[in-house]
């Protein structure tokens, strides 16, 4: 039921132990035109199933991490911080 | 048939062997005028409308299973108009002057009982935001009054005065709010709709969108084969993304549950319905005696019509915070719904880019007290392909324009509003 996530720091933890902050996008570069930063802000692709959220662990490491899961069955596939999994995608 | 006392006296006599259903089974024809995706409160509103007010009888409301079977059957079933924004505040308000004469106008019995909705505010900041807002309220002829604590407690003796963090100071009410019994309403529109010649397709579920050489829409691929359309309209809350998604629709949607809960028969005790303004819960007492209440969305994105342990406790917490006697009443049932959380807690009533696509979406865990006015805007847009102006603030492309409309001014954060 996504009830536990498993912080790359801290562990198993209650999910009450976070925020959602929402979908994971790329941000646009400052000098994108309006249209970029339109779809960075507002436009969302909500897919069923896969999906990948930035949480932030706000009553324990505050580090920002990036969940991966279904949000249909709410199965957990893998949780990773938010800066390792950027830098690991450059 | 129309429903009365003698209607009902007539069919007791001949032993109740003599009711019709009320609305058809069709199959689908080749083609119609106007085609509605999703069998809710407000695709079911708006074929009513198009066919009473609008003159466009030749309609289908394709549903994929039964209709009233999403949101329009699992919400706490609130009817208000007590927004502050310009926005917001006539469109609601049209809502609720339809809902006081609906059970006249569609001939059914949907217990529309204004109880008063009663807002209740703990600090001295959120009396002023409050004050604001019943002021907004009357600027607009919507009635609001500002209770201070005593005429509360006269109101509703059992909530937590005393409550060492949130003392209840008073509260804003809205007398013509209340509830009305959720089902009856899709049943309602339903009937109306369906005996002004709209067919009502259960069962049956939209799995593309057809378009035409120049990227106009032609008609829909279902399950019961392809059924053709001048107009296609969308009122699929909740799968909003996905129905969309079918004609390459950019949507500033995020799907979300919401959870909500009844518990058991209890004797006359709440007369109103009551918002806790230290939290995000609300309840009321049903005809039957359950009470019934909600709180917060789950906070993460999902499609699953059921929620998370942890917001059921947290509802419960924030309901015995309010009134402590809840602590001694059983849950009967708790149940889930998905929600098209749009990005400014908004919803979305306008044409798409797409040629004949048309758009009812974004309702957030609002829809239900719009049903009325959102079925009413949308069958006037579909049929003279211009927006009613009490909806005209609720326009797809107001976030690219910087025209939000986010009534909690919470910014684009779908699970925040």
């Amino acid at each position: 039921m996504a009830s536990l996530i498993t912080c790359p720091h801290c562990g198993t933890r209650p999910k009450e132990e976070f925020s959602v902050r929402g979908a994971v996008i790329a941000r646009p570069s400052a000098s994108e035109k309006d249209e970029a930063w339109h779809r960075y802000v507002y436009v969302r692709d909500n897919p069923k199933g896969r999906y990948q959220e930035y949480w932030h662990h706000a009553a324990g490491c505050r580090r920002w991490l990036v969940v991966n899961r279904d949000n249909l069955t709410h199965e957990v596939f893998g949780v990773t911080d938010a800066q390792a999994s950027r830098e690991g995608s450059r | 048939m129309r429903y009365s006392a003698l209607s009902i006296i007539k069919q007791a006599l001949s032993g109740n062997r003599r009711w019709t259903p009320a609305w058809r089974e069709p199959e689908p024809k080749p083609h119609y005028d106007v085609i509605i995706v999703g069998g809710g409160g407000h695709g079911l509103a708006t074929a009513y409308y198009l066919a009473k007010e609008f003159g466009i009888t030749n309609v289908a409301v394709i549903e994929k299973g039964y209709i009233g079977s999403g949101n329009v059957g699992r919400n706490t079933t609130i009817i208000r108009s007590n927004y502050l924004l310009e926005g917001n505040n006539p469109f609601y308000e049209m809502s609720l002057k339809l809902w006081e004469g609906l059970e006249r106008d569609f001939n059914y019995n949907a217990m529309v009982s204004q109880r008063g909705v009663l807002n209740l505010f703990h600090s001295d900041g959120q009396r002023d935001e409050y004050a604001r807002r019943g002021n907004a309220m009357r600027l607009h002829g919507v009635d609001a009054d500002l209770l201070d604590r005593e005429q509360v407690r006269r109101l509703a003796p059992y909530l937590n005065f005393d409550h060492g963090r949130f003392p209840v100071m008073g509260g804003l009410l809205q007398k013509r709010g209340g509830t009305v019994r959720h089902d009856a309403v899709a049943w309602g529109y339903a009937r109306g709709a369906d005996a002004r010649g709209v067919d009502i397709i259960q069962h049956c579920e939209v799995t593309g969108i057809r378009r035409g050489p120049g990227g106009e829409v032609e008609g829909v691929e279902t399950t019961k084969g392809f059924i053709g359309c001048n107009r296609l309209a969308l009122a699929a809350a909740g799968n909003t993304t996905t129905v969309g998604r079918m004609a390459d629709l950019a949507l500033p949607i995020e799907t979300h549950v919401l959870q909500a809960f009844v518990s058991e028969g209890l004797k006359p005790v709440i007369d109103n319905v009551i918002t806790y303004g230290a939290g995000h819960f609300y309840i009321s007492q049903s005809d039957k005696g359950g009470l019934v209440f909600g709180a917060n969305i789950d906070y993460y994105s999902s499609y699953a019509q059921r929620g998370n342990l942890a917001t059921v406790e947290e509802t419960m917490q924030e309901g015995v915070s309010l009134i402590p006697g809840l602590s001694r009443a059983k849950a009967l049932r708790a149940w889930g719904g998905v929600m098209d959380m749009s990005m400014d807690g908004s919803p979305i009533i306008d044409r798409t880019p797409i040629d004949n696509l048309y758009l009812n979406a974004g309702w957030c865990y609002g829809g239900f007290k719009a049903t009325p006015a959102s079925g009413f805007c949308f069958a006037h847009l579909i049929a003279k392909n211009e927006t009613h102006h009490v909806s005209r603030f609720m326009r797809l492309d107001r976030f690219e324009r910087g025209y939000v409309l986010d009534e909690g001014g919470k910014g684009p954060q779908p699970n925040m509003h």
